[in-house]
């Protein structure tokens, strides 16, 4: 037992740091942002500038296959460089959903030539991907979804409206799963395809959170479809198989999701310590301590846990169920920091102040409802648990076995 | 990263586990419970025969030298089936203290009767129902003699030695005393699991050895504890994972309105939440077990979050356990309260889930800065 990399793991680490440290700034100590207060438009700029750069040098899309530009790096290997370029002072996130789940989907399913004219610009960050799943009416039972795709000689006209997707409105690409047939059963209708997001007819509108983000601040849209055509040659799949396309990319969300990011442990910790209660630090206070303790074990524990994740991933192994209690607890453990930070404000702890220590608890208070939601509410996650790890039965349904339209939808 | 047992531990713990399950598994408990009895002598027997009392004893002192990794995957088993033998007592307490703290006379005479079973170990530290505290020990030692009273000792019926923390003139002591002295009053303590025996110990001008240095006897004790503690995680996450599995199979087998009681989300996201409750606990008590076997200056942390964290899951997994049962789950028929009385009595056997609290909160407080996930 040990944490230690084996010497091919810390040659390529070594490797990792090498470049990273060539071309790019390491964090301060205790900086959380990448990147400080910028406009969408220079954001943009930056993260594609350091997209071409790590493209250009070989560190894009590390696991993807060497025909298309990728090196196959092992599980461990893309942990190694995460771990790595958490530490420096660089732009993430833009580029996860179409390097992570739409060049997969196009790696499998896309003719040739369409693989030669998107994968190289998704991979070094000239092309920006989302992903058009959640509508209004299909949340956690996404291939409820009612979206119509009616086919029009060699080509797919498209109507309806998704939900909360990430970057769409910076995006160039998405992919998209739709209804063709609403006579069939529920998951046998759906075709998937990909578009472009200036095909006429397509509205992007951005959602306000109730943290009353909206527009680039938010990074969430709803994407209304109006008459859209898109080319049956960007159909992914046959027609009917969108819902096990769709499951393709799911899967690799799910290896995407990981921690909750906000106010820990850590957190909780230095204010306690710092924060004044009736003349004494708020630490010293009973009530505090025992929340204290729940909290590092639940942090130590995730900790620990996404360790033994990685050592199965280290010695070439397949990890056991454990990731999937992850989300879960990080979630509900940044509400309940969040709220224990605005509480220690006491009677001032709701105003909101830019210099304010509780800026950040306050954050992850109104945050966190959006994270125990996104990518599998609590409650399908613990579905998940329940079926898949411990192998619970699944309840009786009342989609199964009749046309999607015949599906009740209300009383 | 390497945070896991080794394929030779794994090994281990699957011929323990198949030892245990041969052995009778919860039958064991149940008879010791329905005949009143202090132990499974036959399965102790059998565990003294497989070695695993000499787990940690140097190979000089006739013991198998293994590390605590070892200890730490029997323990999960002893665990899963709630074996009610001297195995804690003797072995994470007794032992432990003798390797650390003893002379090479005393080892050289005690640690291979460990081995072979012709010595049982125990400790004694509680003495009222208050906590146990370096400044209100009543037991003291004078002269080389114990006088006082420690409870809720357990496995003194069996017991032939124990090692005690008594008050001294320089601060505290940890005394190695031979139980067969005449002097020695032991009378039995009822207790809520009765598939585990405690006992009244009552010392009158008894002879006893010093371990260790004088006047360190509280510093011992906690690192004793904090050792146990790790121990009895791993103990524990083995019953709070059998009571998971418990409540999983009846959760199948059980029908109710027409469908499994497991097809219902009440019955999934409780024994989800027992499932995030085990796993917690299991990773911090992996790095429990690094830190021990380490010797890292992590443990006194690393101990109170494994404890904290196992004493939670056990507890959970166990009371949920019932309740999934439903009316079987309260009947002394169902193996269901065997876990619920175990986890309870492991939760306040080193010190109550406050008392640990109290501690990995203490340490929290010396760190300057905590490594980020």
């Amino acid at each position: 037992m040990d944490f230690n990399d084996t010497p091919e793991q810390a040659k390529f680490r070594a490797q990792c740091r090498e470049w990273l440290e060539a071309n790019a700034e390491l964090k301060d100590s205790q900086s959380m942002d990448h990147i400080g207060e910028s406009s969408l438009e220079e954001h943009l700029e930056i993260a594609k500038k350091w997209q071409k750069k790590k493209y250009d040098a070989g560190w894009a899309m590390l696991h993807w296959p060497k025909e298309y530009g990728g090196i196959e790096a092992s599980p461990i290997e893309r942990i190694i460089w995460g771990q790595e370029e958490a530490k420096f002072n660089v732009p993430g996130g833009i580029f996860a959903i179409g390097l992570g789940m739409c060049g997969p989907v196009i790696m499998q399913y896309a003719s040739e030539e369409l693989k030669e004219r998107y994968l190289a610009p998704m991979a070094e960050g000239k092309e920006i991907w989302c992903q058009l799943f959640s509508e209004p009416s299909a949340g956690s039972d996404v291939a409820g979804l009612r979206s119509k795709a009616e086919k029009d000689g060699d080509e797919w006209l498209i109507n309806g409206q998704k939900v909360w997707t990430s970057g769409a409105h910076y995006s160039d690409f998405g992919i998209l799963i739709v209804r063709h047939d609403p006579k069939v059963e529920k998951h046998k209708g759906l075709t998937f395809f990909f578009v472009d997001m200036k095909s006429p007819g397509i509205t992007v509108k951005p959602i306000k959170q109730i943290t009353g983000q909206a527009g680039s601040g938010s990074g969430f849209n709803e994407v209304y479809f109006d008459n859209v055509r898109i080319p049956d040659s960007q159909r992914l799949g046959e027609i009917g198989d969108g819902w096990k396309v769709a499951i393709t990319t799911l899967m690799n969300e799910r290896l995407a999701v990981g921690d909750a990011r906000g106010s820990d442990i850590e957190e909780a910790l230095v204010l306690s310590k710092t924060k004044d209660e009736g003349g004494e630090a708020l630490i010293k206070n009973n009530a505090v301590r025992e929340r204290l303790a729940d909290w590092f074990c639940e942090a130590n524990g995730l900790k620990f846990t996404k360790f033994r994740t990685i050592s199965a991933l280290s010695k070439g192994e397949a990890p056991g169920p454990e990731a999937s209690i992850t989300k879960i607890v990080s979630a509900n453990k940044l509400q309940s920091i969040g709220n224990f930070g605005i509480d220690s404000g006491d009677m001032a702890g709701m105003l909101v102040d830019g210099d304010s220590e509780l800026g950040s608890f306050q954050g992850a208070w109104l945050g966190a409802p959006g994270l125990r939601i996104a990518g599998g509410t609590d409650e399908i996650l613990r579905n998940i648990i329940a079926e898949r790890v411990l192998g619970l039965p699944q309840g009786p349904r009342a989609d199964k076995g009749i046309a999607f339209k015949d599906i009740p939808t209300k009383v | 990263m390497n945070l896991d047992f080794s394929d030779d531990q794994k090994f281990l713990q699957n011929e323990a586990k198949k030892f245990f399950d041969k052995e009778g598994g919860l039958s064991n408990a149940r008879k010791v419970m329905d005949e009143n009895l202090d132990t499974d002598q036959n399965l102790w027997n059998k565990i003294i025969e497989m070695g695993w009392t000499g787990i940690r004893i140097p190979d000089e002192y006739e013991g198998l030298g293994l590390s605590h990794l070892e200890l730490c995957v029997i323990a999960e088993e002893l665990g899963r089936s709630l074996a009610p033998v001297p195995f804690a007592s003797s072995v994470y307490f007794f032992t432990e203290a003798l390797i650390k703290y003893a002379n090479q006379e005393i080892k050289k005479d005690i640690l291979p009767q460990l081995v072979t079973g012709t010595i049982i170990g125990t400790y004694g530290i509680a003495e009222d129902t208050q906590q146990t505290t370096e400044s209100n020990l009543q037991v003291s030692v004078s002269s080389e003699k114990l006088t006082g009273v420690k409870i809720a000792v357990p496995d003194a019926g069996i017991a032939t030695h124990m090692i005690v923390v008594a008050s001294s003139k320089q601060a505290t002591d940890l005394r190695l005393v031979d139980l067969s002295d005449p002097s020695i009053i032991i009378t039995p303590q009822k207790n809520i699991d009765t598939s585990k025996a405690f006992y009244k110990v009552e010392f009158n001008n008894t002879p006893s050895q010093l371990l260790g240095d004088t006047g360190k006897g509280w510093d011992y004790i906690q690192d004793l504890l904090n050792q146990a503690a790790v121990l009895f995680a791993f103990e524990q996450i083995g019953g709070a994972q059998a009571a998971l599995d418990m409540a999983k199979a009846y959760a199948i087998e059980r029908f109710a309105f027409g469908r499994q009681i497991g097809s219902y989300q009440a019955i999934k996201h409780k024994l989800a939440d027992m499932y995030i409750s085990v796993t917690l606990a299991k990773s911090n008590s992996y790095y429990g077990a690094w830190a021990l076997s380490s010797e890292s200056s992590e443990l006194p942390l690393a101990a109170a979050t494994a404890r904290v964290s196992a004493t939670k899951a056990f507890q959970l997994c166990s009371k949920e356990n019932i309740q999934t049962h439903g009316g079987n789950g309260f009947t002394w028929e169902y193996d269901c309260h065997l876990f619920y009385k175990r986890s309870k009595v492991l939760s306040i056997l080193l010190g109550s889930e406050s008392t640990w609290k109290e501690k990995l909160v203490t340490n929290l407080e010396k760190t300057n800065t905590l490594e980020r996930g």
